[in-house]
């Protein structure tokens, strides 16, 4: 990446890992609404990014013509081959109509609120567990050492793979949501190990059925056939990649917000039922997750000469931020009653661990302030930024006495 | 006045029955569904208001009495 040029306008030459990008993207995405609502770039092999919440909603629900076979942005056009519509290599996030509502349905029961309200108290006995290891410590690394791993952790557990396989699970969400710009073949060949630790995981399963989201997904039946292993294993590299990075990010923003507003760290200490209205807003103004789209067929499409495979870059944190959908969208409202956001999609791809995600922000912020009623940065010019299309802190270090 | 959800346009956001839990629940999908006939009393009313005014899919709809 250090070697691409930097971006001089956005609108024409848009990169969502140039520096400026990575480090404050809410001035660029403010001057594209206000110039030029849709940007073009010719990098990644053509693409377009909508920077309006009209045009994100426009396009998140039109399937007809967009495809969502990517949904992480490479180096180039996809070919036709390497990922092939309507499954894609980690359904459903990555399938159309009409294979994506099979898909989804399959998933869904174990991410719907029943299911997932039941985890609360593991996972607030895993942030305390996370919270006891700093122990009397003046400053701590929130980032790496709290927020990174409880979503691992507790993805992990409702896959029934092993403790001593955290640290693993982080690596491959490196893998496959930061390298963006590594030539294919290279991210191909990076999957590899991922794949097969996958398999021999569900082969054990095969062997010794329990009481889990991997044997749910070996039992459960898709037109009367059992799912096969590469399916469910495309599954759960979607359920991994999609649930790490993203929470991880979602609670890193959200400490890094209340280390820098004393005033909203004391509402939520003093009074704990806004903790739910905060969430929502912690999810709007920070949202973490960019997704992609290709473009289906050549056309016009919010005035724009699309071409088949280009790429678009969907900005639902950019949305978020669109001042026509949110008054005073640029501030922080920490009881802000009416919001509408989009931090987890719109249309038929709206996250599916949407309940997940939401409980483990609430329990390890809610957690990490009981421990913690008062702190700050500990040095605001060390935090650093996961560059890609899934952003939040990642080194995070407070001051906590 | 009564609340309906268009099951068409739910996509199981979730906003609903955390914001409202006596007016709306949710089905083993995640989706939202409307508790009982979805008749609103003033109180309730509120809450099914604020929900609508919360659902990123436009999904949720006040209707008058006939």
């Amino acid at each position: 990446m250090s070697d691409k040029p930097p971006v001089l306008d956005f609108a024409t030459d848009w990169d969502h890992t140039d520096p400026q990008w990575v480090n404050n993207p809410y001035p660029i995405w403010e001057d594209l609404r206000s110039r030029c609502p849709v940007a073009h770039t010719e990098r990644y092999g053509g693409g377009w990014f909508p920077a309006t919440h009209a045009g994100v909603t426009a396009i998140a629900k039109d399937t007809d013509h967009f495809t969502s076979r990517s949904v992480v942005v490479g180096n180039g056009r996809p070919g036709e081959e390497d990922l092939p519509a309507p499954i894609g290599l980690a359904p459903p996030i990555t399938s159309d109509p009409p294979f994506h509502a099979i898909a989804r349905r399959l998933i869904l029961p174990a991410f719907a609120p029943g299911a997932v309200n039941a985890l609360e108290p593991q996972i607030r006995a895993l942030c305390v567990e996370l919270l006891d290891r700093f122990g009397e410590a003046d400053v701590i690394n929130a980032g790496l050492g709290y927020a990174n791993y409880i979503p691992p952790s507790v993805i992990r557990q409702m896959l029934g793979f092993p403790e001593a396989d955290t640290e693993k699970f982080l690596e491959i969400v490196h893998v496959v949501l930061e390298n963006v710009d590594k030539p294919e073949e290279e991210r191909l060949e990076e999957f590899l190990p991922i794949n097969e630790y996958f398999l021999a995981q569900i082969e054990d399963h095969v062997a010794n059925p329990r009481d889990d989201l991997t044997s749910y997904l070996l039992n459960v039946e898709l037109e009367g056939e059992k799912l096969s292993h590469e399916l469910i294993g495309g599954v759960m590299i979607l359920i991994l990649v999609a649930g790490i990075d993203t929470t991880w990010s979602a609670i890193g923003a959200s400490l890094w917000h209340l280390a820098q507003h004393p005033e909203d760290l004391a509402r939520l200490v003093n009074e704990p039922d806004l903790m739910p209205v905060a969430i929502e807003e912690f999810l709007r103004f920070y949202a973490p997750v960019t997704m992609a789209r290709l473009v289906k067929e050549d056309m016009e499409y919010l005035g724009c000469p699309m071409k088949q495979d280009d790429w678009i870059l969907l900005g639902f944190p950019a949305a978020n931020r669109d001042p026509v959908v949110f008054k005073d969208a640029d501030k922080f409202i920490i009881d802000r009653a009416e919001n509408r956001h989009v931090a987890f999609g719109l249309g038929i791809h709206r996250c599916a661990g949407s309940n997940l995600a939401r409980l483990e922000m609430r329990v390890a912020i809610e957690e990490f302030i009981k421990r913690y009623p008062r702190f700050e940065l500990a040095d605001p010019a060390q935090v650093t930024w996961a560059q890609g299309q899934v952003r939040g802190p990642r080194s995070l270090t407070l001051r906590v006495r | 006045m009564k609340v309906v959800i268009d099951a068409d346009l739910c996509q199981g956001q979730g906003r609903c029955f955390s914001i409202a839990p006596n007016v709306f629940g949710f089905d083993d999908l995640g989706n939202g569904v409307v508790l009982g006939d979805g008749t609103l009393t003033s109180e309730t009313l509120k809450l099914a208001q604020l929900a609508m005014a919360n659902c990123p899919e436009h999904a949720i709809f006040i209707e008058d009495d006939e």
